[in-house]
């Protein structure tokens, strides 16, 4: 037998959104358009419309810890607890050296790097002043690295670093560990604390790329005319990926089957997506699924409300599904704002219950529709009901020209 | 500072560390890791705490005098008397 074919599994979801702190309230939350961005004032930058998780932090580990750690440790430590919790799987099932845990990071360090340069600055920039915690905070593996502190896994632990595909790059890490047997289950996803960073909203102000409105909660408008940019949101989504064997054995729940990925370079601008090989990438995604562009049923866009990039993304599409009548398009960061790092994954996770419920969650803040954004299929302001889901495509695309596809399907 | 106010000063810090932090039974004559949930990175926490409240720069070879609450007390006695 082919290890490249070993169906994988995804059987546990724990997650933070800037409008929930598990699935079901997540799911609830996108069907119904509720957008829970609020307004944050940062140091030197002043407010910005932001998506703030709101989660029981110390539900898994002590106060003293969150502090020694960092937010995306927390964030991590949570919905790795969560995912397991939810998978109904104690962390003793597996040996605990052949469990792998892969964080996606849009960046890490930024925050924490920030906050003590402003903490010397309080002592004349004197480096005494510098904490000793600055470099296990920083360092690239701490959320991952923070997970397996505190479940006690002693199988790998690192980071992937893809921009803003690095949740669904995350992913694929896993299904391809679990494929050559290097590991027995694996907690993949991805964690951004980025709201905590003013240098990371002065850069996208600088570019010209910073959301925003009177109210919050409509700052992130993609598919629409006036859209000006994106909104910053910290969030965390982790998942339990198993063998579809053991997933079996085991007599788990099964929220979908990985079928297909993709992930390829533009090769090409710091900042401009591509839409040539995001096609690419999709066509990349569905030929590994066996699938055809007809075959999917929703595809949940990266668009996250600059000009240029969702006409991008839109001519991508327009590109491999021009035929496909029966794909339906959505988008959530319109609600819960751009998780960076975790947005994939996150992403997908509010869409998984469309294979229970049938529906497609809405696009909102699309008042005036852009006509170079123009779908068949568009799913805006309220929910489609479907006769059936069965599979799923997420699109992820990041800066320095990185995109990824991931593609789940039902379990029949 | 009085030795009175030294012990109150080191068990605020230790309280900003770990607010679960339990001092009814804290023996202060005895290792304060012993007792505690504190480990070396923590009491580097302490070192610099007191360099950001006091200016104090305590050097490497003298740490093990923060041992315990009592041995805190003496060695931060003199250097704290104008405090």
């Amino acid at each position: 037998m082919n290890i490249l074919n070993t169906r994988i599994v995804i059987t546990g979801v724990g997650l933070a959104a800037p409008n929930a702190d598990n699935l079901t309230e997540f799911r609830q939350k996108l069907l119904a358009g509720t957008s829970e961005i609020t307004e944050i004032d940062l140091r030197y930058f002043g407010k910005a419309p932001a998506g703030i998780c709101t989660f029981p932090e110390t539900k898994y580990r002590k106060k003293k810890e969150n502090k020694r750690g960092t937010r995306a440790g927390c964030l991590g430590v949570y919905c790795a607890n969560e995912a397991l919790a939810d998978a109904t799987l104690p962390i003793d099932h597996y040996d605990s050296s052949r469990i792998g845990v892969y964080i996606g990071l849009t960046e890490h360090g930024t925050v924490e790097t920030e906050n003590e340069v402003y903490n010397i600055s309080q002592y004349d920039y004197n480096v005494d002043y510098w904490t000793h915690h600055h470099n296990p905070r920083t360092v690239l593996n701490n959320p991952a690295g923070e997970i397996t502190m505190n479940l006690g896994i002693t199988g790998p632990h690192y980071a992937i670093g893809a921009a803003c595909a690095a949740g669904n790059a995350s992913l694929i890490q896993g299904v391809q560990m679990l494929r050559l047997g290097e590991v027995d289950m694996a907690l993949a996803g991805g964690i951004s604390e980025s709201t905590g960073s003013f240098g990371i909203f002065a850069s996208f102000q600088a570019q010209g790329a910073l959301g925003s409105a009177d109210d919050p909660r409509k700052a992130c408008r993609p598919f629409d005319l006036s859209r000006n940019g994106i909104v910053v949101s910290e969030g965390a989504c982790i998942y339990v990926l198993e063998r579809l064997d053991d997933a079996l054995e085991r007599g788990a729940k099964i929220y979908a089957e990985i079928v297909g990925y993709g992930m390829n370079s533009d090769a090409r601008d710091f900042v401009l997506p591509y839409d040539k090989r995001q096609a690419e990438c999709m066509e990349l995604a569905l030929a590994k699924a066996g699938l055809a562009p007809e075959d999917i049923d929703i595809l949940n866009t990266h668009a996250t409300g600059t000009k240029q990039g969702d006409i991008e993304e839109c001519k991508a599409i327009r590109k491999v599904f021009a035929n496909s009548k029966s794909t339906y398009i959505n988008n959530s960061k319109s609600i819960i704002g751009h998780a960076m790092g975790a947005a994939g994954v996150l992403e997908l996770a509010g869409n998984l219950p469309a294979f229970e419920d049938n529906l497609v969650h809405p696009t909102i803040n699309v008042t005036d529709f852009d006509p170079e954004c123009d779908l068949p299929n568009m799913v805006l302001q309220q929910p489609v009901k479907l006769d059936s889901v069965n599979t799923i495509l997420n699109n992820s695309f990041g800066m320095v020209g990185i995109n990824s596809v991931i593609i789940v399907k039902k379990m029949q | 500072m009085t030795r009175d106010a030294i012990r109150d000063l080191i068990l605020e810090i230790i309280e900003d560390i770990d607010e679960d932090a339990d001092f009814d039974t804290l023996e202060a004559d005895k290792p304060l890791r012993d007792q505690l949930d504190l480990d070396s990175m923590d009491f580097l926490d302490i070192v610099m705490e007191l360099r950001k409240r006091h200016k104090l720069q305590i050097p490497e070879e003298d740490y093990p005098e923060l041992a315990t609450l009592d041995s805190c007390v003496n060695y931060l006695e003199p250097l704290l008397a104008d405090a």
